[in-house]
């Protein structure tokens, strides 16, 4: 058997409040392709940094050709032969081909110190002729398609005669046709013995291209497999096999008359043809993979990108939502997923966060009646358990838990019938999920609507009345929580197919 | 008192302009005794009252983290059509020549806030083409030349120059102005909002706030103080020129940085904008009373302009540390 080119073993990393990685393995052998799996959020992100050398791991070793290693940064990851690339390219578009292959080690004339035009051209388009791509080095990048600019990442990558390379995601927004050039340049590679380890959600992708497969699960390695032991079946129960605890106060509300539906929602270049429809006191679940276009359809029915063509209905009238604006009037809210970005104005006290979206109700004539909003806010952040000195405490001090509470303070000053909550748990610690929660419970005693677009399997197991399961722009499946299992989920997230034709996807780009 | 001690730090910048303007007054003070006379600090005033009414206006813009180029123009316009007007009806009460103005300015303003706003135009090209098409036109409706103080009713040149309350008018109007901003900025619904959008416009958005319009307000309100400020400039100079107030609005925006508003949107105090205001016509003023070339002024302005920016980045780094510390974990 071969050295392995590339060895991790016990691997920890933690970031504040959060365990990334957990002792976990890896290992790679010289002209391997290796498939990495896992959930959102099962520590892959974390994994890749760690081998390129962005992130430092706290315990555990690393091992290159048998000589232990570790990077303080990116730069000596690369001079040791590794490359990363990255689902979402970055490039510099306004360059030249040859420039972006290049950047960082341009071919410089021995004396005068200057850059060796010529020869940089002339190589560039020698890597580019490798891996079969008909086009040239002086072409502007910005003028490529996706998968071209893929490929010149990879010529990138070898240009720094990278052994080991690392491929995120690489097919995500590829057409199957472009995907199977890709299959054909990296198994071009791995027959000129450079490694590669393949990051990919599409199980398609890791049956055809890889040799063997290593999954994560909450932040811990759980096995690897030759292709050839290993059936999709089982690959899913890895993925996700684990026992739902018991931390979700769902509670048993009787499901009212319907509320909300949303007939054949399309926004072109991010989903198609999407319906559900909503009743009070439920709570439906919208899941799926990051991309999959759960918030972009969320964002529709909330106003920020309004659809294109499709039919919302409320309440039984049919409604027009063209801007949050009138979308909060009509009785529809949202609870952003990056609550610092869109959720809250952290330089402000949390008392006036609070009585943002309601300011009307709390003035006459333009008039502010601020003892009025210091009372409605104070009761609100108290009702919420917002963890806080007083109202006027910065919105910046508080933790994401606590920040995410004053956000769910801020719908509640409406009147609404119907809130979205998207991804409401993310980044908070256990103790804080367990009192989002409550508060989901809460509304939905109270009669609201809720749409929870949530990853997290257990939460979508645990706390929903219905599951929509969407991919890539796409309803895939509607399922009944007490009836379905997560291996159902994760197959409609996942394995089934949705149409994508070379048309769909250049439709996508443009949009 | 935790509540205390965070509105100590949180006006510690106003605080310590307002050192700096004593220890500056003190010191010129000393050099030239005249210096706190009655009757120079009513020039002090009388002169920086029109920089003051514009700097409201600014203020308001840079909130929405936008920026207007065009208010020099504006003031030349409106102050240019406004003595055209008074030349030939010297009979027009000086009030109506003040509501010409500012409807002129609101105008001008107005497109500018739709440029902006509607057509999401970057603000600082959106005025600077306003700005050009405005001068453009004050030499067309004036056909290059000046309107002079001979052709000009007393009454018109009384607004600058006249007193209310034995008080100059035009100190009168600046200190109305700054009024009614407090009030607005402070205790209206809409000047929240403007602040809103400009700290975290998307989350603004997401709050449901009507984000185009009130950009789109900002730069009219501006429009209009720029419309008033034209029929003053020319009341009290006495004098319509094509190139009346050129390069102006660079010292309005100085101003508003020296008072601490923040060119990266939603920071800004009135409290902070009147002492800048005072800060930069101290300087205008009292270089001068203590022998400074003028050739040197310049450069004194921009060096103190440089220091207020860099003790305002440590001012908030230290806040921001200290917020931190506070943090509940």
């Amino acid at each position: 058997m071969a050295e392995k080119i590339l060895e991790l073993k016990h691997i920890s990393k933690s970031f504040p409040g959060v365990k990334a990685l957990d002792e976990v393995h890896f290992d790679l052998m010289p002209g391997e392709i290796h498939g990495l799996m896992g959930e959102n959020g099962a520590g892959k992100s974390t994994f890749i940094k760690i081998i390129t050398g962005v992130h430092s791991h706290d315990t555990g070793e690393m091992f290159i050709n048998g000589n232990l290693v570790s990077f303080a940064n990116p730069m000596e990851a690369q001079e040791m032969g590794l490359a990363a690339i990255y689902q979402h390219v970055t490039c510099y578009p306004d360059l030249t081909v040859a420039e972006n292959i290049y950047m960082g080690h341009e071919k410089i004339k021995r004396y005068s110190k200057r850059i060796d035009w010529n020869k940089m051209f002339s190589e560039a388009q020698e890597l580019l002729d490798q891996l079969g791509a008909n086009f040239d080095s002086h072409e502007r990048m910005g003028n490529l398609s996706v998968a071209r600019q893929q490929i010149v990442e990879i010529a990138k990558a070898l240009s720094t005669r990278a052994k080991i390379i690392i491929m995120d995601e690489p097919t995500a927004a590829l057409t199957q046709h472009e995907s199977s050039e890709l299959y054909r340049i990296t198994e071009g590679l791995r027959d000129d013995g450079v490694s590669i380890i393949f990051i990919s959600h599409r199980i398609e992708d890791i049956f055809r291209l890889a040799d063997r497969v290593t999954v994560f699960r909450d932040s811990r390695f759980i096995g690897c497999w030759p292709m050839e032991e290993i059936t999709q079946d089982k690959l899913i129960v890895a993925m996700v096999g684990r026992e739902i605890i018991q931390m979700f106060p769902k509670r048993k509300v009787p499901i009212g008359e319907k509320v909300l539906s949303v007939e054949n929602l399309t926004r072109i270049g991010y989903f198609r043809n999407v319906s559900l429809d909503l009743h009070k006191g439920e709570i439906l679940a919208l899941t799926g993979l990051v991309g999959a276009g759960r918030t972009e359809v969320c964002e529709s029915i909330y106003g920020i990108n309004p659809s294109d063509e499709g039919i919302i209905t409320f309440d039984d009238h049919e409604i027009v939502i063209d801007s949050p604006v009138t979308a909060l009037d009509a009785g529809i809210g949202f609870l952003p997923e990056d609550r610092q970005k869109q959720g809250l104005i952290l330089d402000w006290e949390i008392g006036k966060n609070i009585t943002l979206p309601s300011l009307s109700s709390f003035s006459r004539y333009n008039w502010l009646d601020e003892g009025g909003e210091r009372l409605a806010s104070g009761q609100l952040a108290d009702k919420l358990n917002v963890k806080a000195g007083n109202i006027f405490t910065r919105a910046s001090t508080l933790s994401g838990g606590n920040q995410q509470k004053v956000v769910v303070a801020k719908i509640l000053t409406r009147n609404l019938k119907v809130i979205i909550l998207d991804e409401p748990t993310k980044g908070v610690d256990i103790k804080a999920k367990t009192a989002i929660y409550e508060i989901i419970g809460d509304l939905v005693e109270q009669g609201y609507g809720i749409i929870l677009i949530s990853s997290e399997m257990p939460e979508v197991m645990g706390m929903s009345d219905r599951i929509v399961v969407m991919k890539e722009g796409h309803v895939t499946a509607l399922l009944d929580t007490s009836k379905c299992t997560q291996e159902e989920i994760l197959n409609a997230a996942m394995v089934v197919k949705t149409p994508r034709t070379d048309a769909a996807v250049s439709e996508a780009r443009e949009g | 008192m935790v509540k205390g001690k965070i509105l100590f730090t949180e006006n510690l910048r106003e605080l310590g302009l307002l050192i700096f303007i004593i220890l500056l007054g003190l010191l010129i003070q000393l050099r030239n005794p005249a210096f706190l006379s009655l009757s120079n600090i009513t020039s002090l005033l009388t002169n920086t009252s029109i920089l003051g009414i514009l700097a409201v206006g600014m203020m308001l813009v840079l909130i929405t983290r936008g920026i207007d180029l065009s208010i020099g123009a504006i003031i030349a316009f409106s102050g240019m059509v406004s003595a055209l007007t008074v030349a030939r009806f010297p009979e027009m009460p000086p009030l109506l020549c003040l509501a010409e103005g500012m409807a002129i300015g609101t105008i001008i303003g107005m497109l500018n806030g739709i440029l902006v706003a509607r057509f999401n135009v970057l603000p600082i090209i959106a005025t600077l083409g306003m700005m050009n098409i405005v001068r453009g036109m004050t030499y067309v409706v004036s056909g290059g030349k000046w309107v002079s103080s001979y052709q000009m009713s007393t009454g018109f040149k009384a607004i600058a120059t006249g007193k209310i309350f034995g008080i100059n008018s035009l100190i009168v109007t600046a200190v109305f102005v700054f009024v009614i901003a407090g009030y607005f900025v402070n205790h209206t619904r809409t000047g929240r909002q403007i602040y809103a959008v400009g700290s975290n416009p998307e989350a603004a958005e997401v709050s449901g706030l009507p984000k185009r319009t009130l950009v789109f307000l900002a730069y009219a309100i501006m429009g209009g103080l720029a419309g008033l400020a034209g029929v003053l400039w020319v009341a009290k100079f006495a004098s319509a020129q094509g190139d009346t107030a050129a390069g102006y609005e660079l010292q309005v925006i100085a101003t508003c940085i020296l008072g601490g508003v923040s060119i990266a949107g939603g920071v800004g105090k009135l409290s902070g904008l009147i002492l800048g205001t005072i800060l930069f016509g101290l300087l205008n003023n009292a270089l001068p009373l203590i022998n400074v070339s003028p050739f040197w002024q310049m450069g004194i302005q921009g060096i103190t302009i440089m220091a207020a920016v860099i003790a305002n980045v440590m001012v908030k780094r230290n806040t921001d540390r200290l917020a931190l510390r506070r943090r509940l974990i």
